[in-house]
């Protein structure tokens, strides 16, 4: 492994779960903990976070949403003497890199949270003052797919899994400013890191081409139609290309799939086969760690049966 | 002028006539469906600043047409009438009657980010149909839609303690948009979560919709965050009202 790839900063970083890790996706709360654990890497929570503001709070205003993103950037930073800040979740990550890109290049923002922060006793946030990465990069940059492998217990051989990332993963390209930066980077139209982990843990990767499709996140109650619909196209694709599994890294997405494949069941009639679980327990698996302590019971897509049938469980 | 392509032209705006003789010239067939002819008289000049100063609209005016947005739209795919180029191209010329055909829909942007990774000119396409949609409801064309109750209720919950709790978020979001909580999907969703929940995470769940979920020292943030939206609600009524300092 070349420097670029392997970091030893990494080793120890800042977490950020975010709301949604604290309900609905808690399984892949816990699982991220878990596989941290096993793999001998540090997490140590941001003190006294506050919720990113996800999709929303930037429709009310851009900079409150901002505000919201900094003041957990400055905590790490300022309070906790931490370089990088984690957020397994894409709506979390998306905002943190949003807030990076505005804080670098707009004046405006830098004066209006400049005002915030002093207004509530913050420290200021400053360009680069921390980096923020997704859980993918951080197991992808930690610990790599060499070191991976050799630590694999119970190979996924047999196990097929469209990787499914998502929007706020890559887009808009340019508050990802190290993504498409050639050889060992992120692509942001064809995203691999989850890719690369799970064919290091012995899954079998099948040609997704919906990885970074619109599962309607956004509008996931407001607008169930569309949603449904949405989730529907990336749900029948991932049949087509015989995915037993569609891997996820976003508890947005994953709970989208599974609410929208029930529900696209009820109101249209239409079955669907995928079952989804989080890249954090198929990596858990393949680690050797118990599908209880991976918090598989705790999905709503029900995946016992498949894993079990694969000799997974 | 006659047209070939029918399906290009609104039908109300079509004239068609059997038999068409111009000076004449014998033109019945397939050179006899001609376009209205329309006068705009109604143009919103301020349309363009007025959509600019809601959140996600400031770089409306960067545009310049190329249609990136609309043919990367999620949206667009599904509803061919989702038409982001379209909307940024009448908001910049003013035609707010125009505009008000697609009243019903413009809400529906998933917030993909598709349009805004495309865009050459940082137009941030996504904002701005944002901005389209609140600047609806402020001028009273649409009700608030499902979306902006549920951007207000996740709003309020932050700005409340920090921090947002989902059972709450969904309770009342239906309760506010006055949807039946009891649809089969939902319980059956409820089921099958409840089913594989181990007991202390569940006794865990039910307290924290007793005990809300906080950031600590909080208020200060409140304060803040309320300041900045009022001056930002004043800046806009004012140039709603055509009132804006010069």
């Amino acid at each position: 492994m070349n420097d670029r790839t392997m970091r030893d900063e990494l080793q120890t970083v800042a977490y950020y779960p975010g709301c949604a890790l604290e309900g609905t996706g808690h399984a892949y709360n816990r699982s991220t903990k878990r596989i941290a654990k096993k793999l001998g890497l540090n997490l140590v929570e941001i003190d006294n976070w506050n919720c990113c503001g996800a999709m929303e709070v930037k429709n009310i205003d851009p900079e409150v949403q901002n505000y919201l993103s900094v003041r957990n950037m400055a905590i790490a930073k300022h309070k906790m003497g931490m370089d990088v800040v984690m957020a397994p979740c894409n709506g979390c990550y998306h905002n943190l890199k949003k807030a990076e890109h505005d804080v670098t290049h707009k004046e405006e923002t830098r004066k209006t949270l400049k005002k915030m922060a002093d207004k509530t006793g913050q420290p200021e946030y400053k360009p680069g003052d921390v980096e923020t990465i997704h859980a993918l990069d951080w197991i992808k940059h930690a610990i790599g797919e060499e070191n991976l492998a050799s630590r694999v217990k119970h190979s996924l051989s047999g196990l097929k899994i469209a990787n499914y990332y998502g929007c706020m993963y890559t887009r808009p390209r340019h508050i990802f400013p190290e993504k498409d930066q050639g050889e060992g980077s992120e692509s942001t139209s064809k995203p691999h890191f989850m890719d690369d982990l799970l064919r290091a843990a012995g899954a079998e990767i099948v040609e997704f081409p919906l990885k970074t499709a619109c599962c309607g996140g956004a509008h996931t109650l407001s607008d169930c139609d569309t949603s449904t619909r949405l989730v529907l196209n990336i749900l029948q694709a991932a049949e087509v290309c015989s995915a037993d599994v569609i891997a996820t890294e976003c508890p947005t997405c994953h709970s989208g799939l599974e609410m929208h494949q029930i529900r696209a069941e009820e109101t249209l009639g239409v079955k669907t086969q995928p079952v989804m679980l989080y890249f954090t327990q198929l990596l858990g698996l393949a680690l050797g760690i118990s599908p209880r302590q991976l918090g598989i019971h705790e999905n709503i897509s029900q995946s016992l049966g498949l894993l079990r049938q694969k000799g997974l469980v | 002028m006659p047209i070939h392509e029918e399906s290009l032209i609104r039908p109300e705006n079509l004239r068609k006539h059997e038999e068409l003789n111009i000076d004449n010239v014998d033109v019945s067939g397939h050179w006899s469906t001609f376009i209205e002819t329309r006068s705009v008289a109604d143009y919103n000049e301020n349309l363009e600043r007025e959509i600019s100063a809601f959140p996600g609209g400031a770089y409306i005016h960067r545009c310049w047409q190329c249609g990136a947005c609309t043919n990367s739209c999620t949206v667009n795919a599904i509803n061919p009438d989702f038409n982001p180029r379209y909307w940024i191209y009448l908001a910049r010329l003013g035609m707010e009657q125009e505009l008000l055909r697609d009243k019903e829909i413009i809400w529906q942007c998933v917030s993909c980010h598709r349009c805004t990774h495309v865009c050459p000119r940082d137009v941030e396409p996504e904002g701005v149909m944002k901005a389209l949609s609140h600047w609806l409801e402020a001028k009273g064309h649409t009700p608030k839609s499902q979306s902006q109750h549920f951007d207000e209720e996740f709003y309020q919950q932050i700005l409340e303690t920090g921090k947002i709790e989902e059972g709450r978020i969904v309770r009342n979001f239906f309760n506010r948009t006055g949807q039946p909580l009891k649809q089969p999907w939902l319980i059956r969703m409820v089921k099958n979560l409840i089913r594989g929940l181990p007991i202390m995470l569940m006794f865990k769940m039910g307290l924290s919709t007793l005990f809300r979920p906080k950031t600590k020292d909080w208020s200060k943030s409140k304060h803040s965050i309320e300041e900045l939206i009022e001056m930002r609600e004043l800046e806009r009524k004012k140039i709603l009202e055509g009132n804006e300092a010069s």
